[in-house]
């Protein structure tokens, strides 16, 4: 029997997404989706990119209002779950929808993260980049001159960084890894883009970390200085766990879930960037923060709950990120052991015991999308089959 | 305003209006039209917002990119010469009553 009561908690990509799919699935029991945040549900990817040049908010929103009127979904936006009671199948609430507490057959955690603040002293002078506020924030300040500097050459930060550029201002970029992007691309496409970015005459302080900030610029491990006038911390994120765990649910980076993205309590689900799942290729569990995951995980458990049975989570990962003019795309997902060939300027394989991981491209959407045909199930490419398809 | 005309697979149209600049995909998506999913926000990524120009308005939608035909070639239906991404077409006054087709599938 198909459960007639489902919580949704958290209002972003994957959230929406799960209430969108389940009615498209058919599901007709009621649906309630909770959010934090004020406003509709809306895409966080332009707040790196075009909305700090346009901002135009309006083009972020996922949903107008009338879709959760004609859908029947009830949105309780600027509200928080405060506990998972499990035993009585409860959440608590707080907030505009209501300081109370509210019954579920089935529930999806859909809480995605929050930015990392690292034991650096002054942080409260920095800014963050994850909501429709933050972006907001950031905005304004850059109306006017500024000397920026960025903790983490992450997606974000570099993302952000080039948009800064771009409009004039003077900026640096501070990375305790020795490279750019290190936790999720090759050595190779770190070069690219670090050579990129000196090039748009960003300065990059790599290796190096911060270890405090105040009013006029961030101290460095080895006693330099960068002096700012403006501080981004773009040091990477933490899934939101802790109600999970709080409820005894399995959590290991990420609230923990099967091939059918349960989690240990079989009348929970859990996706995107909170989530800890099975890499379909691999088996080795993975946390992934893209627009892709989100989705394609809110569809499998849509159709889960609408249908009574799904089969396994087997979507190829996808990402991309654009910085300036260069529009990284990776096709899969490479584990920190993945080797990597460069096979042309710009276009780095991935590979690891089971073969062909990841394809990393740069304005090149063409060996993207054969990437993402050859990495689709069952299948093992090696390189000889990837420079087929990629130079038939 | 501009007047956009988006005809479903089983032949239900749906007129709506938005302002200049917007993109057909972000028209729809913005006004729930369904067909259209728009997945990666116009970001040229995903080819969940796959429709077929009208032939009376081919001439003027223009050509579609290279990337536009590389990503296309992800699309969960038929391409056609008229198929456009389309989060790449953005909507001018000589747009004003253009008409779409929307395939069966996105995904
Ligand atoms: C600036 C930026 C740029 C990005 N660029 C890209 C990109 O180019 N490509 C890409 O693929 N991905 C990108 N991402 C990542 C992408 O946006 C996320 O992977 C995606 O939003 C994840 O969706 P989600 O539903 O898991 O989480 P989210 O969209 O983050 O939504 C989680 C929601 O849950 C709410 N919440 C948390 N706890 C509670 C609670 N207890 N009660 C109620 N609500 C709660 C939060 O407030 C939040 O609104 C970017 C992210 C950011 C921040
Ligand atoms: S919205 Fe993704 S390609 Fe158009």
């Amino acid at each position: 029997m198909s459960p007639s009561r489902v919580v949704i908690v958290g209002a972003g990509q994957g959230g929406l997404q799960a209430a969108i799919s389940l009615r498209q699935n058919g599901f007709d029991g009621a649906i309630t989706l909770i959010g934090a945040e004020p406003g509709l549900p809306y895409q966080r990817p332009p707040l790196s990119k075009a909305y700090l040049l346009d901002g135009k908010a309006e083009a972020l929103t996922l949903r107008p209002a009338s879709f959760f009127e004609s859908k029947q979904v009830t949105y309780l936006p600027d509200t928080r779950m405060l506990e998972i009671d499990r035993g009585a199948c409860e959440v608590r609430l707080d907030g505009v929808g209501g300081d109370r507490r509210l019954g579920y057959d089935h529930l999806i955690l859909a809480t995605g993260t929050r930015n990392l603040r690292p034991p650096i002293d002054g942080l409260e002078h920095a800014f963050d980049l994850r909501t429709l506020a933050d972006a907001g924030r950031l905005r304004e300040a850059l109306a006017a001159p500024r000397r920026i500097a960025v903790i983490g050459g992450g997606f974000i930060g570099l993302e952000f960084a080039a948009v800064a550029r771009k409009l004039g201002h003077e900026v640096r970029v501070i990375e305790a890894a020795p490279r750019l992007m290190a936790r999720a691309v090759s050595p190779a496409m770190s070069r690219h883009f670090e050579a990129w970015h000196r090039a748009q005459g960003v300065a990059l302080h790599l290796g190096r970390a911060a270890i405090g900030v105040d009013a006029a610029g961030v101290a460095l491990d080895d006693g330099a200085r960068v002096e700012a006038d403006f501080v981004l911390l773009a040091a990477g994120v933490r899934p939101n766990t802790e109600l999970a765990e709080a409820a005894g649910i399995e959590t290991v980076n990420g609230v923990s879930v099967d091939a059918q993205l349960l989690t240990s309590d079989p009348a929970i689900s859990a996706l995107g960037d909170c989530a800890s799942f099975p890499d379909p290729r691999s088996g080795a569990m993975v946390r992934l923060e893209s627009v892709q995951a989100a989705t394609d995980h809110a569809r499998l458990i849509a159709a889960r709950i609408a249908k009574g049975a799904c089969p396994d989570y087997a979507a190829v990962p996808w990402f991309w990120s654009d910085q300036g003019d260069q529009k990284l795309q990776i096709a899969g997902f490479a584990g920190p052991a993945a080797t990597e060939e460069v096979v042309a300027d710009g276009l780095v394989a991935r590979f690891d015991a089971g073969g062909l991981a990841a394809v990393e491209t740069v304005n090149n959407a063409r060996t993207h999308m054969k990437a993402r045909r050859l990495l689709a199930p069952g299948g093992s490419a090696d390189l000889a089959a990837l420079k087929d398809a990629i130079f038939a | 305003m501009i007047k956009v005309t988006y005809v479903a697979h089983d032949g239900t149209e749906t007129v709506i209006e938005a302002e200049e600049g917007t993109s057909v995909m972000q028209a729809a998506v913005s006004n729930d039209v369904e067909g259209i999913v728009g997945e990666c926000g116009g970001s040229m990524m995903c080819a969940t917002c796959h429709c077929y120009v009208d032939e009376a308005w081919e001439a003027r939608t223009g050509q579609r990119s290279d990337d536009e035909d590389e990503m296309l070639e992800g699309a969960a239906s038929e391409v056609t010469e008229r198929s456009r991404l389309s989060c790449q077409i953005k909507l001018d006054p000589s747009l004003d009553g253009l008409v779409v087709h929307l395939p069966e599938e996105q995904l």
